[in-house]
């Protein structure tokens, strides 16, 4: 056993570190490192930086474009990007879709769709959940009857992630009623273009608009945009799930939250002592640490296995669960570790030109914000509760 | 030993309910909390004229309550109701400290409604400690000037006066100070609070002020005031769990998933009842607090200091525990869930946090 990254590992870092020192803006790390919401313009600003070097696509396999790095070098890539501030890369098209076309996708769809992901043409959302079906999302009711070479679509999806930006959603769909729910669904790619659509946004507890409803009244799909066959979406669906396993865990978000906190407790006081020497304060945050390291073992374990060819599997269920939870803790500690100052919500001290007065620490305004935000990363995704009885199916077999 | 309420402070709660069933709509509670003020001044003066101030006071001086029960009682209901009306810090816990140090008549205006007294006594917004001004006091020809800063002063903005802490040269210990709010040298940074309301910073420079009470000598009336106002929010967030509690429960009865209610998976079943034992251990540490605030100073902060670890413990668990059990309807600004949540993780940052409480009883 050797826990060390190769030479060619750290050379590697060393590489991913210069790149970002001298492509990322910082201004753009400023606000990401402020957890505040990442606006259109920065992410597609981003992809195009990292499109230009054909870091895009980095997860993605050599034959579609990818850029052939090993699972560690992927771990080590996503660190540094979170450690740097770097946006994160859209996953809906790039991470969840791009696997599913990859995989059971026609080679036109391929070739039509992958490209427009990369140069920025199309931004894909999610259309799964729906207001009776979150948990339990084969109960999915939003149907697409087949009509010549036209499917029509009529329903509503909900927890739309960004879709006021987005040109394209790609959908679960119930294709047949007559069956276990399971068997009746179907992944479509529907242009939000097309009439029919209504995208409502959702203002989340936060005041933050990152959230949509999309409403879908006779709208017409051309039966070409369904992926693989009818019927055999959830398949897919879970596919993707499962596929997502590379980055789930945050640990370079997490890891970056560590740094700031430890900055943080050196310049934060509490009666007349810096805050890491408060016993109680520096219990938390060990516990922390100890979490977090203890995660990058298990992240590393579970990539280690995939690179000698284990397929997709539950493992990422585990590596989510205690991923987000560990990430909520984390805003939690810096929510606490601001005192007073945490009841302060003041968004305005990140405009542009601010000269302003500043109550919590430079650029700590929005973490009170940030921290209930941040409570959906164990609601999304497949809840943490899903996820869960995903582990006690597949792993536990029980 | 008798734990029902007595027969007034049943009407005085039916009464605060009453009110806001018919005047404090939550969608009126949520423009208020986002308004410059952070409160509604119409809706606070209509709880003046209903005596919610008058309970926080005693007798003597003008008030027709003011004891640890009455206390509870108010603003237990005020939580139910997520009302963010400026009733502790500006009027309860300054109006204690006014009482006592010979401001009568500034007191029965407080608790008629029309004045607010803003209170600083917090000058590093990292930390909950109030026993360290570093506010000077010095004094000229013709009276008292403070030069110094205050932060997350509540619901400071539109005070009509300020109480600050300050030291003093000629004699050790921490002395009170009455500023008007117009006074010359002072100036004032007003925010926005995450769960609605305000908070102002303000800096005092040369600031001409009323000292209050005997110079050095404020130390146990501050601490006896802290005490009222940590009980308040204490129970405030009972208040709050309550509704979170209910709000809960209602939807494990109705959200159907996987064919069946939420509240038939059994997994979730515990994590209400899990939620239930909490929050009955909260009500019992406010009560004991509320019980003890009359009782010798460290009989009364260790029973402060008891409640409000176990709720800043307590809270923070029950609304993230809640917005989980939801899921993504949780999580939205329309549900109302969200903003109870807010406030209940937003009282753990208010007159010392669970470690500091923590800390503060076992020091006692």
């Amino acid at each position: 056993m050797d826990l060390n990254f190769t030479e060619a590992d750290q050379a590697f870092r060393q590489e991913v570190i210069e790149f970002l020192n001298a492509e990322l803006p910082a201004d753009i790390s400023r606000r990401v490192h402020a957890d505040l919401h990442v606006s259109k313009e920065d992410t597609e600003f981003w992809h195009a930086v990292l499109h230009k070097r054909g870091w895009l696509t980095f997860n993605w396999p050599k034959s579609f474009g990818g850029v052939g790095w090993s699972p560690v070098q992927q771990f080590i890539f996503e660190e540094e990007c979170a450690a740097a501030g770097a946006p994160r890369i859209l996953p809906f098209g790039l991470k969840m879709l791009a696997p599913v076309l990859m995989a059971f996708g026609s080679k036109e769809q391929q070739e039509h769709w992958l490209p427009r992901m990369c140069d920025g043409t199309d931004w894909w959302c999610q259309g799964y959940s729906e207001p009776g079906s979150g948990s339990d999302l084969a109960s999915l009711k939003t149907t697409a009857v087949k009509q010549g070479d036209h499917y029509v679509i009529n329903g509503q999806k909900t927890w739309t992630t960004l879709g006021q930006h987005a040109n394209m959603i790609f959908c679960l769909v119930r294709t047949n009623s007559e069956c276990k729910p399971q068997a009746g669904i179907s992944f479509i790619l529907v242009d939000l273009a097309t009439p029919g659509i209504e995208m409502r946004p959702i203002r989340t507890l936060d005041g933050g608009q990152e959230v949509n409803e999309v409403f879908f009244t006779d709208v017409r799909v051309p039966a070409s945009n369904l992926v693989g066959e009818e019927n055999k979406g959830w398949t897919y669906a879970k596919y993707l799930l499962a596929h997502e396993r590379n980055g789930i865990a945050n640990v370079g978000i997490s890891g970056q939250k560590l740094a700031r906190l430890k900055r943080l407790s050196l310049s934060q006081k509490r009666r007349g002592k810096p805050l890491a020497d408060d016993p109680l304060f520096a219990a938390r945050l060990a516990r922390l640490e100890i979490e977090l390291r203890n995660l990058e073992t298990t992240n590393l374990r579970v990539l280690d296995e995939f690179s000698k060819g284990a397929g997709p599997g539950p493992e990422s269920s585990m590596l989510k669960i205690i991923g987000s939870e560990l990430e909520q803790n984390f805003d939690d500690l810096t929510r606490r570790a601001l005192g007073r100052q945490a009841q302060a919500h003041m968004p305005e001290v990140f405009e542009p030109g601010y000269n302003g007065p500043q109550v919590a620490p430079q650029d700590m305004a929005n973490q009170s914000a940030a921290y209930f935000n941040k409570r959906k990363v164990s609601i999304y995704g497949g809840s943490n509760e899903i996820q869960k009885n995903i582990i006690t199916k597949m792993i536990l077999g029980l | 030993m008798d734990f029902q309420p007595t027969e007034e402070r049943r009407m005085l709660a039916d009464m605060i309910g009453k009110f806001i069933q018919n005047d404090y709509p939550m969608k009126a509670r949520l423009t208020a909390g986002t308004s410059a003020l952070g409160y509604c001044p119409e809706a606070y003066s209509k709880m003046a004229q209903l005596g919610l101030i008058g309970a926080l006071f005693d007798e003597e001086v003008g008030g027709f309550g003011g004891s640890g029960f009455d206390i509870a009682t108010v603003f237990t209901e005020l939580g139910k109701g997520l009302v963010v009306e400026p009733l502790n810090d500006t009027a309860m816990t300054s109006g204690y400290i006014l009482a006592h140090t010979d401001q009568l008549e500034l007191v029965e205006q407080i608790i008629l409604g029309q004045k607010r007294v803003a209170l600083g006594l917090i000058e590093n917004g990292a930390d909950y400690d109030w026993s360290a001004p570093e506010t000077l006091a010095h004094q000229t020809g013709s009276g008292w000037q403070l030069s110094g800063m205050k932060t997350c002063m509540k619901f400071a903005h539109g005070a009509d006066a300020l109480i600050v802490s300050a030291q003093t040269q000629s004699a050790p210990g921490i002395s009170l100070f009455l500023i008007e709010a117009a006074a010359a040298g002072l100036s004032e940074h007003s925010f926005q609070t995450v769960d609605g309301g305000n908070a102002c910073e303000i800096t005092l420079h040369n600031t001409p002020a009323q000292l209050l009470g005997a110079e050095g000598a404020a130390y146990p009336l501050i601490d006896a005031a802290a005490a009222r106002a940590t009980l308040a929010v204490c129970a405030e967030a009972l208040g709050v769990m309550e509704r979170i509690k209910d709000m809960t429960i209602d939807y494990m009865r109705t959200r159907k998933q996987f064919g069946s209610v939420l509240g038939k998976f059994q997994a979730l079943q515990h994590r209400v009842a899990q939620m239930l034992l909490e929050i009955e251990q909260a009500q019992s540490a406010v009560i004991n607090a509320a019980n003890d605030l009359q009782s010798p100073t460290d009989e009364r902060n260790r029973a402060i200091s008891a409640a409000k670890y176990s709720i800043g413990r307590i809270g923070c668990a029950v609304a993230e525990e809640a917005i989980q059990l939801h899921g993504g309807i949780g999580m939205t600004w329309e549900y109302d869930l969200g903003h109870f949540a807010k406030r209940l993780v937003m009282i753990d940052h208010e007159w010392g946090d669970q470690d500091f409480h923590l800390i503060r009883f076992s020091e006692s």
